[in-house]
């Protein structure tokens, strides 16, 4: 009762490859992933893919299919059109195995760097109390199967093989929100964590990870948006930047995690040239080098923000309890002229070609 | 063969083959008792088939009902394998279980929260009281996220400390193990390949711990993923060690029937315990006319008792939807041959009737998620189609309860979760594999550990069996006049779905076992097209001898039983049988063929068997047995009656 459609499949290894074209059988209710071990039972019995559960519980089918991210035991025969061409592809962002197998390693490298959970001295196995409504904003992230289609369709890391080392992407932004927003977690830094290390300021928030996510998790909103605006927060508490200041250019405060122990001038000056965009005080020779090869379009633009203003509007301070004398600068106190060239955003037409 | 001389090599402690649920713990508890661990995944880190548990882990922590203890745990244990468990194995389970749950916690887990704070716990068939640790209906994957992420925890001390994420404990993904090394007879290493290059890699290693989990690839129907072809089994089998209760296969009763693409997918007994009724295609609610005289006192007789259960099941009996999974099986499977199944063969299980949708969505949101996603089926809005699904292998490897040292002539095997047998007897309960994989998994890590600092000397890897090691894994490629390995896993799962399936008869096993002995000479000569680098075919035919040998045991010992016990129904012996209960029928292998003998069921402790009624030991027990309970008991009257 089957029909005969047509299928694309990417086959080849690092060296190269190419899609090729099979007719196959398709019946009623099937998804591509039956399809792709059609062919490997008929036309195509060493066409490498990846799947374990084949009911979306796993993520291990992750490919594209007419260029979309998706997992292959998730996506219906019955979503194409009778005569449509479906085109499978293999993940774009990760190294090519062979045919829709990629080496997605990168993934967990980034999962290593991730500080694990810090559990509470002195609170014995069997006397953790947790509140149902505290564990569930944590628990939304932990649904998460780690099938990497975030991650393949984030463009800071897409067609930025340059990124990768600088930044976790979203399956880890979600991991050091999971871990944030957990009731009993004794590290009060994963927010400066992501910041700092994770490169979280690469993200501008274009939701493409949320859009992918098969288990449906709020990436952007629920996870990366609170990380960004608690990381703005702390910035502009008065007190905390008041903290920043007196550590500003000795050591920084324990809390904050350093970039130091990479002992990699570029990786460190990337991650922090996102946390401190406007911070004015990174006149070294490689940012100044890095920023005349071109514009990093991938680096944080800081958001607009609102004026600190109180319920009346009006900015809570007065000169007895500003710690100097005159109005605050309009730009942030934080700003110093002139801006470093990097942190300017701006290309120059003969030089955009990057 | 100057082949062996290119081929990798690598030293650890302990190798532990699986990298689900059992496999990590065991590797987390012989990396903490400070042994060098490699933990060999045939999948990438973190996508073992114990994502797919859904209910829960069952621990009798008394968090929701404070009447539960691992006594009532121990005895539900033991009452759901028709009492043909290993006892000390169900012991161990019932006590320590709370304590491996708990000890999740620290590692960073969430489960759902009672109103006080403590772990929720949730209702499953054959457990007496709430008793499943629970995230929403994901908890497998909770679980094995935890385990990874302790894992990679362990791994940022090691970096810490030694500078290498490595050092101590290792991950080896997308790797297959083809052979077990010995020397004389203890383990010496592993050997295998690697998925991605095709390339081979030698472990030489003392002790080596299975946790490959179970033997469902080789079934039609089945809840399993392709990594489930028995790979521990058959390891253990040829390194010298004997599997028992093989014979017992649990079908779920409630896999999806529908789509076809789906065909095979669990369908939670949660949407069973939160309120979901099975119905047939006449909209009666028929599980009433199948409660078995040994649990009618549990049970409710009438719709209403039945529904009063679910605000107040102290003051009312449970429905019987929530009997043991293999008597829901075998309810199904009578109502659909009779004539009142669904279209697609399965009878249909309604919630949407019972509960608001929003109701729904929040209890079981991963069910509501699959079913639309996969089927565009809404749950909330129409009932499901289910029918019975190859689920879990109660069989398994022959182990010491307390180490799970393998028995047999082989030494420094242990085995952990789905591929150790004993601990379910003839049927598991829901619930029961979650905890099962956290006790005995560490323990068998653990034990493995211990194996290695009593070990004089290292035993040592002999080149002529890894030189036939390489030759046994090359020959598919290097034949081509053999059949496709598709082909023949296809004519496998037929014999074993239709003539060792759910329901058995003589003839039809003994047909099997005709059928096998072909395909066995078939499997010999299969051939695979390509080349070494992830190749799936390659991967399919190595892995069909190991289907292969286990499928034999599960033909052999179901034409050998001759009783209906648990996941081991005879249509031509449809009565449990008290002399079978003292039996386990242990495979080895002999040569290339399986051999099966009878061994008695060690006696359970007087205390153990103590905790249970005369009444109910009657069901199961030999009328010599029997006296000797009457005994037991009378002289514990006397000695009270003493004091």
């Amino acid at each position: 009762m089957g029909t005969k459609r047509h299928f694309r499949v990417w086959r080849g290894d690092d060296s190269g490859g190419d899609l090729q074209d099979y007719q196959v059988e398709v019946n009623e209710g099937e998804v591509v992933l039956d399809i792709i071990h059609r062919l490997q039972a008929t036309d195509a019995p060493d066409l490498a893919c990846r799947w374990n559960c084949k009911a979306g519980k796993c993520g291990s089918c992750s490919m594209e299919i007419n260029g979309m991210p998706k997992l292959g035991c998730m996506t219906r025969m019955s979503t194409f059109e009778e005569n449509e061409t479906v085109t499978v592809t293999p993940l774009r962002t990760f190294p090519i195995i062979r045919d829709l197998v990629t080496d997605v390693s990168f993934n967990y490298e980034k999962a290593r760097e991730t500080p694990a959970f810090a559990p509470p001295a002195g609170v014995a196995p069997g006397d953790y109390r947790m509140q149902q409504v505290d564990v569930e904003r944590s628990q939304e992230f932990r649904k998460c199967i780690e099938c990497f289609l975030c991650q393949n369709t984030c463009h800071v890391i897409r067609d930025h093989d340059e990124n990768k080392h600088a930044f976790a992407g979203p399956r880890y932004f979600i991991r050091a929100a999971e871990l944030d927003m957990h009731p009993l977690d004794t590290r009060t830094d994963r927010r400066e964590y992501a910041q700092a290390e994770q490169g979280l300021g690469f993200c501008n928030i274009t939701k493409c990870c949320t859009e992918v996510c098969p288990e449906h998790i709020k990436i952007t909103d629920n996870g990366i948006i609170p990380m960004k605006e608690r990381v703005v927060d702390r910035r502009y508490d008065p007190l905390v930047w008041l903290g920043s200041k007196i550590f500003r250019r000795g050591q920084v405060p324990q809390t904050f995690v350093t970039s130091a122990k990479h002992g990699d001038a570029v990786h460190s000056h990337v991650a922090h040239g996102g946390v401190h965009s406007h911070a004015g005080d990174s006149h070294d020779p490689a940012a100044e080098a890095e920023a005349q090869a071109g514009v990093n379009w991938h680096r944080e633009v800081p958001r607009p923000t609102a004026p600190a203003v109180d319920d009346n509007g009006r900015l809570p301070l007065t000169e007895l309890t500003f710690d100097r004398a005159a109005a605050p600068s309009p730009f942030g106190d934080d700003v110093t002229f002139p801006l470093p060239p990097e942190h300017l955003n701006f290309a120059h037409p003969e030089q955009d070609k990057h | 063969m100057t082949t062996t001389n290119r081929i990798e090599r690598h030293h650890y402690d302990v190798v532990v083959i699986g990298a689900g649920g059992a496999g990590l713990r065991a590797a987390i508890e012989a990396r903490l008792a400070g042994k060098k661990t490699a933990i060999i995944s045939k999948s990438l880190f973190g996508k073992a088939h114990t994502v797919m548990a859904e209910g829960g882990a069952a621990a009798a922590m008394g968090n929701v009902n404070s009447r539960d203890n691992w006594q009532v745990h121990f005895r539900d244990t033991m009452r759901g394998g028709k009492f043909l468990n290993n006892f000390r194995m169900a012991e161990l389970h019932a006590k320590e279980s709370p304590q491996r749950i708990w000890e999740l916690e620290t590692y960073g887990a969430l489960f759902d929260r009672t109103k006080d704070g403590k772990i929720s716990q949730r209702n499953f068939g054959g457990h007496e009281y709430p008793r499943l640790a629970h995230v929403g209906d994901r908890t497998g994957l909770e679980l094995i996220r935890t385990l990874q992420q302790k894992i990679v925890s362990l791994q940022q001390e090691d970096k810490a400390e030694l500078g290498s994420y490595d050092a101590r404990i290792k991950v080896f993904d997308e790797t297959t193990i083809t052979e077990l090394l010995l020397d004389g007879e203890k383990v010496a290493g592993a050997f295998g390949y690697y998925r991605e290059s095709g390339e081979f890699i030698l472990f030489e290693a003392p002790a080596v711990v299975l946790a490959t989990g179970g033997v469902g690839r080789s079934y039609k129907v089945t809840s399993n993923s392709w990594e489930y072809t028995g790979d521990g089994h058959a390891l253990a089998l040829r390194a010298g060690a004997t599997l028992i209760n093989m014979e017992f296969l649990q079908f779920h009763p409630t896999g999806m029937v529908w789509p076809p693409s789906v065909k095979g997918i669990l369908v939670t007994e949660s949407v069973r315990g939160d309120g979901g009724v099975l119905k047939n295609s006449d909209g009666k609610r028929f599980m009433f006319d199948y409660v078995p005289d040994v649990f009618r006192k549990q049970y409710a007789e009438t719709e209403e008792e039945a529904d009063r259960w679910y605000t107040d099941p102290d003051n009312n009996r449970r429905p019987p939807e929530l009997l043991p999974r293999d008597e829901v099986a075998r309810a199904i499977n009578s109502e659909v041959k009779a004539g009142r199944g669904t279209p697609a063969g399965g009878v249909y299980l309604d919630i949407a009737s019972r509960r608001s949708a929003e109701e729904i969505r929040r209890r079981l949101p991963s069910m509501y998620h699959q079913f639309k996603e996969l089927a565009d089926v809404d749950i909330t809005k129409e009932p499901m189609e289910v029918g019975p699904t190859c689920h879990y292998v109660m069989g398994g490897v022959e182990v010491d309860p307390d180490s799970g040292a393998a028995f047999g002539s082989v030494r420094g095997l242990f085995a952990a979760g789905e591929v150790s047998g004993g601990m379910h007897g003839s049927n598991r309960l829901g619930g029961n594999s979650l905890s099962d994989l956290l006790v005995f998994g560490k323990r068998a890590g653990g034990h493995a550990a211990s194996y290695t600092d009593q070990l004089t000397v290292r035993p040592k890897v002999a080149i002529g069996a890894v030189e036939a090691a390489v030759e046994t894994a090359l020959a598919p490629l290097q034949r081509d006049t053999g059949e496709s390995p598709y082909q023949l896993q296809q004519d496998l799962q037929v014999v074993m779905g239709d003539l060792v399936g759910i329901i058995r008869r003589e003839g039809e096993l003994a047909d099997a076992l005709g059928r096998l002995a072909e395909l066995r000479e078939r499997v010999a000569k299969v051939s695979a097209v390509g080349g070494r680098r992830y190749n799936p075919g390659w991967h399919l035919a190595l892995d069909l001898r190991n289907m292969l040998v286990v499928s034999e045991c599960t033909a052999k010992a179901a034409l050998e039983r001759q009783e209906s016990r648990g996941g081991h129904t005879r249509e031509d012996f449809p009565a449990m049988d008290p002399m079978w209960r003292r039996v386990n029928l242990v495979c080895s292998l002999n040569g290339d063929a399986v051999r099966l003998a009878h061994k008695p069921l060690p006696k359970m402790r007087s205390e153990l068997i103590g905790l249970f009624d005369r009444a109910e030991l009657a069901k199961y027990l030999t009328d010599e047995e029997l006296a000797d309970f009457d005994a037991l008991v009378s002289d514990a009257d006397a000695e009270e009656a003493g004091n």
